[in-house]
């Protein structure tokens, strides 16, 4: 974790809202099979935030890479260029509360565009590509946004039920400023078919729910003869205000 | 009607999946040359403060098995008992010490090490400490939302005894739980998903 110099801005010290574990999907959904033995089965012991998840590590913008948000390039050899549908994926991290969160660390993973990971543990017999790598990284900015560019992935085969199909889609892991916020979820492409067969969109209970997880293609934001453009908004928890509440105080 | 509150909510969760290694510890898998090292594996160097421990860590299934694909984050205080985070405003952390640290568990034994040190203890409300304690956030293949949790130390029983979130656990068979046994400078820590050692995870 590099140093970057620190906006002058007070950080935000609040509590953060409950999480409403309705949204999200269960711990035990059968039709993820996987789930079944690794699903707690014992009550949560809920709590309000503490200091222990209030904070959270700080990644500075120093850290990354010029090619780190290009999956286009950052692993492929010089001069050449992953094989794919050329798209940006961009948007903005946002609290719960509307605000946008500046330096949150987001990363990212994928297949390639014939839906092949590049992992030991990869079976399908989709080709690699020598060019694509498959993980990118970025930072947001003053206002939560961000930008990548990448290939789209193809949808692939795994093993579930004798025929399940992931839809296209991308891993983001996210970062806000409190450890409480930590979250990682898929991004899926509008129009996709596959989305509303899938086991493990479908572990999320509500349908309005999964619709958030669908980037928009848009076609303004499209570099013409170059790349489409899908945008992506994800949403941490927010906290609360503590102009009431008992601070911790420095000496 | 009435005014809008003007919330959003939350994007839901998905699993990280089996390949959640490429995105978060590329080097670890194999892709190398994207990024120059993986991030959360260097929580110390040689002038941070306090008592060096390692931390090893299973997580367990149903049937007892460790998983071999999971990804396990921990974030902790440093000796002194502050958080290394713009957040912590009662003092500045140690600046030797990230406080984070990101593992996935082996691909054979379904082990992972952490090299930190034992935290100092920080407070729950104005006046009131916790014990010293490490949080751990749990993400795998299987596993539709990150699980949280806090490993606490055996060696501390005074501290464990007085906790505030401890306290809070109905089931006191269920306390030992969190509590890592010592071997040497070594604090072994076993998150079981499911059973009569289920851990218990936290809603925080
Ligand atoms: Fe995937």
């Amino acid at each position: 974790m590099s140093i970057d110099p620190k906006p002058n801005r007070q950080p935000e010290i609040g509590a953060f809202f409950q999480r409403d574990r309705s949204w999200h999907p269960p711990a035990y959904t059968p039709g993820y099979k996987t789930s079944v033995l690794r699903s707690p089965q014992k009550a949560l012991l809920s709590l309000d935030t503490t200091i222990s998840e209030i904070t959270g590590p700080v990644f500075g913008h120093g850290m990354l890479g010029e090619l780190d948000n290009d999956l286009i390039h950052n692993f492929a050899q010089p001069g050449e260029s992953a094989i794919g549908e050329r798209i940006i994926v961009y948007g903005r991290v946002l609290d719960e509360r509307g605000k946008g969160v500046p330096g949150a660390l987001l990363e990212f993973w994928q297949a390639n565009a014939g839906g092949r990971y590049r992992h030991k543990k990869e079976g399908y017999i989709a080709a690699l590509d020598p060019n694509f790598g498959g993980c990118g990284r970025t930072i947001t900015g003053e206002d939560g946004s961000y930008a990548f560019r990448t290939i789209k992935p193809g949808p692939y085969p795994w093993p579930n039920g004798v025929n399940d199909w992931r839809p296209a889609h991308i891993h983001f892991s996210v970062f806000g400023h409190g450890f409480a916020q930590r979250l990682i979820t898929q991004m899926y492409f509008e129009g996709d078919p596959l989305i509303w067969l899938c086991p493990i969109v479908r572990t999320i209970p509500d349908r309005a729910a999964v619709e958030t997880l669908i980037a928009a293609l848009d076609m303004q934001s499209t570099i013409p003869m170059d790349a489409r453009a899908y945008k992506f908004d994800i949403v941490l928890r927010g906290r609360r205000s503590s102009v009431f509440e008992n601070r911790l105080e420095g000496n | 009607m009435v005014q809008s509150l003007n919330r959003l909510r939350e994007s839901p969760s998905q699993t990280a999946g089996p390949y959640v290694h490429i995105g978060l510890t590329p080097n670890f898998c194999g892709i190398a040359g994207v990024f120059e090292k993986d991030l959360g594996t260097e929580m110390v160097n040689d002038k941070t403060k306090g008592e060096r421990i390692t931390v090893r860590a299973r997580v367990l299934d149903g049937t007892g098995t460790p998983l071999k694909d999971a990804l396990i984050e921990i974030w902790q205080a440093d000796a002194a008992g502050l958080y290394n985070s713009p957040t912590e405003i009662r003092g500045a952390a140690d600046p030797n010490f990230t406080g984070w640290g990101r593992m996935p568990t082996d691909m054979v034994s379904g082990e992972c090490l952490f090299e930190t040190i034992k935290p100092g203890r920080v407070p729950y409300k104005p006046g009131l400490l916790m014990a010293p304690h490490i949080t751990f956030w749990i993400v795998a293949r299987g596993i539709n939302l990150g699980l949280q949790t806090r490993m606490y130390f055996a060696d501390e029983e005074q501290a464990n005894a007085e906790d505030p979130v401890l306290a809070r656990i109905e089931h006191r068979s269920r306390v030992p739980t969190l509590i890592a046994s010592r071997q040497d400078d070594v604090y072994v820590f076993d998150i079981h998903l499911q059973g009569d050692n289920e851990t218990v995870f936290f809603d925080v």
